[in-house]
């Protein structure tokens, strides 16, 4: 075979990316569906389709598409003020986008849980202004998953924005575009793409999120449960079967969803004649 | 559409990137601005698009003053020296662009929009790139396509940013010559920013020269280059040899026929205002050093011979035909005679 790249070394590459793949994700992965099939198809469905766990199920994919989409506009305007202002303490506040990141997740949903509660410091105020109780509610967990994601949707954008050539802003404006058309035709096609990875990523973190919503979450069966949660109960009553059952069906989801997302993306790109 | 530019400042925090630029374009023409770099020629044409504000001063377009106005409401094309296409639209979707986004009740229909398209894309000659991503064209295909993008809103002005910068050179040719006769045909006031004298002479019919922030001299290419108002503009535009009479220079001077004036401490010789004949013995004025071929001119190297004056290269031009009756060799002494020069203080 002809040397064709500059660095050798594909066989070596390829094979400890394939075995590290195996070790960390196959592997670990086929055991929860191997574990699964301890269960009969009967008894697979029955855990399925009790109303408890359908109902935790729509709790966590519904707050995890809010708040990702919710986190996917905060934070492209984040991304947007980070990249083309320049004001006091912007290096602070760049600093601070990647907190959620570091901070262990039970410190930060306690945290959240006594800010957010009906006599905690903003929680408090949105109960004044709004009548809405924040924590201890179905909304309680949107923002514990929006303060999870949005690091991801801001450092996804940012890159993508600071790419951007200004000039086909110029160009759009000289063109006789105002500054919606200019916005919706010429910067948001260009940026859609990190959007949607920073979308995806984030609602990936949200749907997987135990640590920091549980305590803000209230937890209230068929309301406010998630489905890590639910795993983790079983867990405790020793139904081993019955967590990775669930644990599967919530792999697959996510599989699905962003599998569907790739496909957007990808389908963006080509339009854009970006490949 | 006629320019009016009136005491036009701008400062970027110390640095004054213009410095009271006043300047008339009449309509029709296709104006250079010409300057060394950081000479304030981009900014002066970001302001006449409005794309920048100037700090104090006025602009006009056809009499009417339009500082305040937006770039959108300017009628103007602008043409971006990196071409700014929309990389996410073909190259029709990238011409249509300035059409489609009309107003409702200007908009043209859309088979109105497709046949501008495809004429304009006619007129830059690129008809069969229309589905094409801009990422797909040469660089002198996306000049070309910018261009017509910006012809598409039938602007009053156009403006053209360093529009051959990035291009190699036989394109840029090929494209200073397309860019004239296109200005022929449409008419349109344009103005092109450039350092290069050369494609400013070949393209223009209007020069303004720029320096630090102001104007030095503004009027056709054989005025600016026959008649140069300063020293600045005479050694900018094309070759000069400068001769100072403060460093002994008059002797030698007057011997190569060349009478000092009243005024004037500077003289400014161009290379093909120097004649060059075979010295008699002991006659030579300067000793050829080397010589290159320009085509049909041949450019001679000359070091100056003077009792006490510095040694200081000299270059002449000449057609090459006349180098070859006087069979020179390298190292042979000439006697030199100056037809003209251009006196400067």
């Amino acid at each position: 075979m002809p040397q064709s790249h500059i660095l050798p070394g594909f066989r070596p590459a390829i094979s400890l990316t394939l075995f590290y793949l195996a070790l960390i994700v196959l592997i670990p992965l086929s055991a929860m569906v191997l574990k699964t099939f301890q269960l009969s198809w009967d008894q697979f469905l029955a855990i399925l389709t009790s109303p408890r766990v359908i109902a935790s199920f729509r709790v966590t994919f519904g707050s995890a598409l809010l708040a990702a989409s919710v986190a996917g506009v905060l934070g492209f305007i984040i991304a947007w003020t980070l990249v083309r202002y320049s004001f006091f303490g912007k290096r602070m506040f760049d600093a601070l986008i990647d907190l959620p990141f570091a901070l262990p997740t039970a410190v930060a949903g306690i945290v959240l849980a006594t800010i957010y509660q009906p006599s905690g410091l903003i929680g408090g105020w949105i109960m004044a202004v709004f009548g809405v109780q924040v924590a201890y509610k179905p909304l309680g967990i949107v923002f514990a998953m929006v303060f999870i994601g949005l690091p991801f949707v801001v450092r996804t954008i940012e890159p993508v924005l600071q790419e951007f050539d200004t000039a086909m802003e110029e160009a759009a404006a000289s063109l006789g575009a105002n500054r919606w058309q200019t916005f919706v035709e010429v910067i948001l096609p260009n940026i859609l793409p990190a959007a949607l990875t920073g979308f995806a990523l984030a609602f990936a973190r949200s749907v997987g999120e135990y640590g920091s919503i549980i305590f803000i979450a209230g937890n209230m069966p068929y309301i406010s449960e998630i489905v890590p949660l639910l795993i983790i109960t079983k867990l405790e009553q020793y139904d081993y079967a019955g967590a990775t059952a669930i644990g599967l069906v919530m792999l697959l989801l996510s599989f699905v969803l962003l599998l569907l997302i790739n496909l957007l993306q990808g389908w963006l790109r080509r339009r854009g004649g970006q490949l | 559409m006629s320019i009016t530019l009136r005491n036009i400042k701008k400062q970027f925090g110390d640095f004054i990137a213009l410095n009271t630029i006043n300047l008339e374009i009449p309509e029709g023409e296709l104006v250079a601005l010409l300057g060394p770099s950081g000479c304030g020629k981009t900014t002066l044409l970001r302001i006449i698009a409005g794309l920048e504000q100037a700090d104090s001063g006025q602009v006009f377009l056809q009499g009417d003053e339009v500082t305040d106005q937006p770039v959108k409401s300017r009628q103007i094309g602008f043409v971006f020296q990196h071409y700014a296409l929309f990389r996410h639209m073909t190259v029709f979707d990238n011409i249509a662009f300035g059409l489609r986004v009309k107003p409702k009740a200007q908009r043209p229909s859309k088979a109105e929009i497709k046949d501008k398209v495809h004429a304009l894309l006619k007129l830059v000659q690129l008809d069969w790139l229309a589905g094409r991503f801009p990422e797909q064209l040469s660089g002198g295909q996306r000049q070309r396509i910018a261009l017509a993008r910006a012809l598409a809103v039938e602007p009053s002005v156009l403006l053209l940013d360093e529009p051959f910068g990035a291009l190699d050179a036989s394109v840029r040719k090929d494209l200073r010559l397309w860019l004239r006769h296109l200005h022929h045909e449409l008419n349109v006031t344009s103005i092109f920013v450039t350092h290069d004298q050369e494609e400013a002479m070949e393209v223009a019919s209007q020069i303004v020269v720029l320096n630090k922030g102001h104007i030095e001299q503004q009027g056709s290419p054989s005025d600016i280059y026959d008649h140069p108002a300063n020293p600045f503009v005479s050694q900018f535009i094309g070759q000069t040899n400068v001769f100072n009479l403060e460093q002994t220079d008059t002797f030698w001077l007057k011997n190569s026929g060349l009478p000092t004036p009243q005024t004037g401490r500077v003289a400014h010789v161009r290379p093909h205002d120097i004649e060059l004949t075979k010295a008699a013995n002991g006659a030579a004025q300067a000793v050829l050093k080397d010589w290159q071929q320009l085509g049909g001119l041949i450019r001679v190297e000359l070091l100056k011979q003077e009792a006490g004056g510095q040694p200081a290269t000299i270059f002449a031009e000449m057609p090459a035909e006349q180098f070859r009756q006087l069979s020179l060799q390298k190292g042979e002494g000439v006697a030199v005679r100056i037809r003209h020069a251009h006196w400067f203080h």
